[in-house]
């Protein structure tokens, strides 16, 4: 498997080989592009996914004072905001030398639980359903949340409302439903009133319930399409994750753990404030994204999965009674095949908004969320490192800060940077297993794109948008002329001018 | 003659001595107005005050009023230029909104949703602006400045430091601070200066409290600037400013 992976990486000669590019632009998120080098017979000899991230953050972040960088930093995304506004909050709490109050550390985990599931719905249902409901080259003008809404209105109108919840759950504690400015160093600015609370209790039930037949909706999706949904895209991967002292999933605070392809342990509950010392980052030619490695295993096999499916299946348990009992029957499944598929990815998560649910509903009880205790301060420090679990995986916030109170340096190492190299080798193998051989249709390509699905919604963004996104596919001969291409209009019209 | 004039078919009664944007603005009127403070002397350089009197324009904040003037301002050629003006203030500077502490309470992005500023209007210019970070407890960001002169103002005249000053002409105008440095940490500026509570945007600001206050509790959260400054003005039956 190595090999292949291997070649379809280095073509020996690209210069003789015709290019398929599917460039999609970004309407939200980022640009995402797979490009593709076939021969005459239609054998694919290299695929890449090259994502136009845009970085500039972490250099217009310098300059400015410490206590802004949480804000400012979460406009880096519009689906998962809180997870940087945290994870910069938590970098600042260094900053400030700053132990969280009870009702801060609480009011900020309600508001990342918040986060974790309302993305985690939107990623489900609205990005990733229609591949899975409808089939992955079905009727493309189908394959979108209205077409789930008109075929399965119930299952549409779950993921909506579940969304919804976490929305809410995150205007509460952060004033807005995106982009808040609830949490600050060393704290939080607000606490959850008896109203608000009240208000969030009288749905979480109901959430809770739509959690866990969302699982079971995987579930049955996996036990209808066994071998396919095993095999689609399968790759072995080390893994990264945070986790609690105990080893139990924690999604806002813990140490790393990393372990090998293979089970392996390689470091665990590991102090993240200097994971420098454990993660490095390579950088290729041919792609503006970073490839962080396991400093460990070297640039060349130290790549590694973050995310739900890494999250679920390293951690010990879930700390969760509805969400642990998921996770059991998940690694069982099959002998345990569903925990290493790359759609394992869709169950891991949905099992995580289960876990998410049943922690709001724990948090929501707890009367610390009514304290008035909400910021503490202690020995100023110059370096601050904030890591949390966002949706995608784990999400790293670096700053260095003057004695003026201005940021001087900012390392970002975001979860689809972490999740390139896993995203490359999940697409290389779809490549190799449903397109090599064959004439390219648009239904093809879109197994590529549902394999960049499992792994991260930014780029579903990009590459999906309810099947309306403008899409170009050219193909061009061993001269470089361009010999077809097949384009998909802002109106989701597929048209070719040959 | 009564001592009233007409503002938009209205009758406003004024005392003497008054301008035209203090009989307003204690009679229940609103004006917009961005440079205007009532504890300061006007000097009417925002120009968001204008209004059309007897058809002549002037700055209604340094106008005294008089009886029997015809004065028209919520009129939409005058929203129109206001809004223009605004455009222009935030083209000239850096305003970010989205990460600015001042954002929800500063009085430039109060107006431009209270005119209804959908777009930028002109191209952003960009300028290189520093941010004077120097002082222990203040942070003096000159990237959001609109040379509304009340710092300079408040400083002299209440204060009595003269901390802030402008140099330059034209587009070239700037905040300056007297230090010999030219830093803010070599001036005797206070916490407890009035110099610290008058910008009315994100300039001058106590350090490491930014965003403290939580989104529904700032000043133009719940209510446009257009009636907070009502609630601000002067009323006869007190004399006192509702804060």
């Amino acid at each position: 498997m190595t090999d292949t992976i291997n070649n379809l990486e280095t073509a020996a000669h690209p210069e003789n080989l015709r290019r398929v590019a599917i460039d999609p632009v970004s309407r939200v998120e980022g640009h995402g592009k797979v490009t593709l080098l076939l021969d005459e017979n239609d054998r694919i000899h290299q695929v890449r996914l090259h994502i136009v991230e845009f970085r500039g953050f972490e250099k217009f972040v310098q300059g400015r004072p410490y206590w802004e960088a949480p804000v400012m930093v979460q406009r880096l995304c519009g689906i998962c905001p809180v997870s940087h506004h945290l994870a910069a909050s938590k970098a600042m709490d260094m900053i400030v030398g700053a132990t969280l109050t009870p009702t801060a550390e609480k009011v900020r985990r309600l508001m990342h639980y918040g986060q974790i599931f309302q993305s985690h719905a939107l990623h489900f249902f609205h990005l990733s359903s229609p591949d899975l409901l409808f089939g992955f080259d079905s009727d493309v003008a189908k394959r979108n949340i209205v077409g789930v809404a008109a075929t399965y209105p119930e299952i549409a109108k779950q993921g909506v409302l579940l969304r919804k919840y976490g929305q809410e759950v995150i205007r509460v504690t952060a004033g807005k439903r995106i982009h808040g400015t609830g949490s600050i160093p060393g704290g939080v600015n607000k606490n959850v009133s008896i109203a608000e609370r009240d208000y969030l209790l009288k749905d979480i039930a109901q959430m809770i319930e739509w959690s866990r037949d969302s699982v079971a909706m995987v579930r049955q999706l996996f036990e209808q399409n066994l071998d396919f949904y095993d095999s689609f895209g399968r790759f072995k991967a080390h893994t990264l994750n945070l986790v609690r002292a105990d080893g139990a999933l924690d999604l806002y605070h813990g140490g790393l753990r990393a372990r090998d392809m293979d089970g392996n342990t390689l470091f665990d509950h590991y102090d993240y404030s200097h994971y420098w010392d454990a993660i490095f980052e390579d950088v290729k030619p041919w792609s503006y994204m970073k490839f962080p490695f396991l400093r460990s295993l070297g640039p060349e096999t130290g790549w590694y999965r973050v995310g739900p499916l890494s999250r679920v299946t390293q951690c010990d348990f879930i700390p969760t009674p509805l969400a642990n009992q998921a996770r059991k029957a998940f690694m069982a499944f099959n002998g345990g095949s569903a925990a290493g598929a790359t759609l394992g990815f869709h169950w891991a998560r949905m099992i995580e908004m289960l876990h998410a649910a049943e922690m709001m509903q724990d948090l929501l009880h707890d009367p610390d969320l009514q304290g008035e205790d909400l910021v503490s301060t202690g020995q100023r420090q110059e370096r601050g490192v904030g890591v949390i679990e966002a949706p995608r995986g784990t999400l790293i916030h670096h700053y260095k800060v003057d004695e003026h109170d201005q940021i001087v340096r900012c390392n970002l190492i975001v979860s689809t940077t972490h999740n390139n190299q896993s995203m490359n080798e999940a697409i290389r193998q779809v490549a190799r297993q449903y397109l090599d051989g064959k004439k390219l249709t648009e239904g093809l390509l879109n197994h590529i794109e549902v394999a960049i699905r499992a792994f991260d919604p930014c780029l579903s963004c990009a590459t999906h948008a309810l099947g309306k996104m403008p899409l170009e596919v050219e193909l061009l001969d061993v001269s470089g002329e361009r010999v077809d291409v097949l384009s998909r209009s802002s109106d989701g019209v597929f048209c070719s001018p040959n | 003659m009564s001592n009233t004039f007409s503002l938009d078919g209205a009758e406003v009664p004024f005392a003497p001595g008054q301008t035209v944007m203090q009989a307003a603005l204690t009679a229940g009127h609103y004006i917009p107005h961005l440079c205007y403070h009532p504890e300061f002397k006007p000097h009417g350089s925002c120009k968001l005050c204008t209004v059309k009197i007897n058809g002549r324009t002037a700055a209604s904040c340094t106008m005294p009023a008089e009886a029997g003037l015809e004065i028209e301002s919520d009129i939409d050629e005058l929203n129109d230029l206001r809004r223009r003006l605004v455009q222009m203030l935030f083209a000239e500077g850096n305003h970010f909104c989205p990460s600015c502490e001042k954002s929800g309470n500063c009085v430039l992005q109060a107006l431009g949703y209270d005119l209804e500023v959908h777009a930028a209007g002109f191209r952003h210019q960009f300028p290189d602006r520093p941010v004077d970070a120097s002082h222990p407890d203040i942070l003096l960001d000159l990237n959001r400045c609109v040379l509304c002169e009340l710092c300079v103002h408040a400083s002299s005249e209440v204060d009595g430091k003269n901390v802030f000053g402008f140099s330059g002409r034209g587009i070239t105008k700037h905040l300056i601070v007297n230090s010999e440095s030219g830093k803010l940490a070599d001036t005797d500026i206070a916490l407890t200066d009035k110099a610290m509570q008058v910008c009315p945007v994100g300039v001058i600001l106590p350090k490491r409290v930014g965003f403290s206050q939580p989104i529904g509790q700032r000043r133009y959260d719940q209510r446009p600037i257009s009636a907070q400054a009502l609630d601000d003005a002067p009323r006869p039956s007190t004399g006192a400013s509702h804060d």
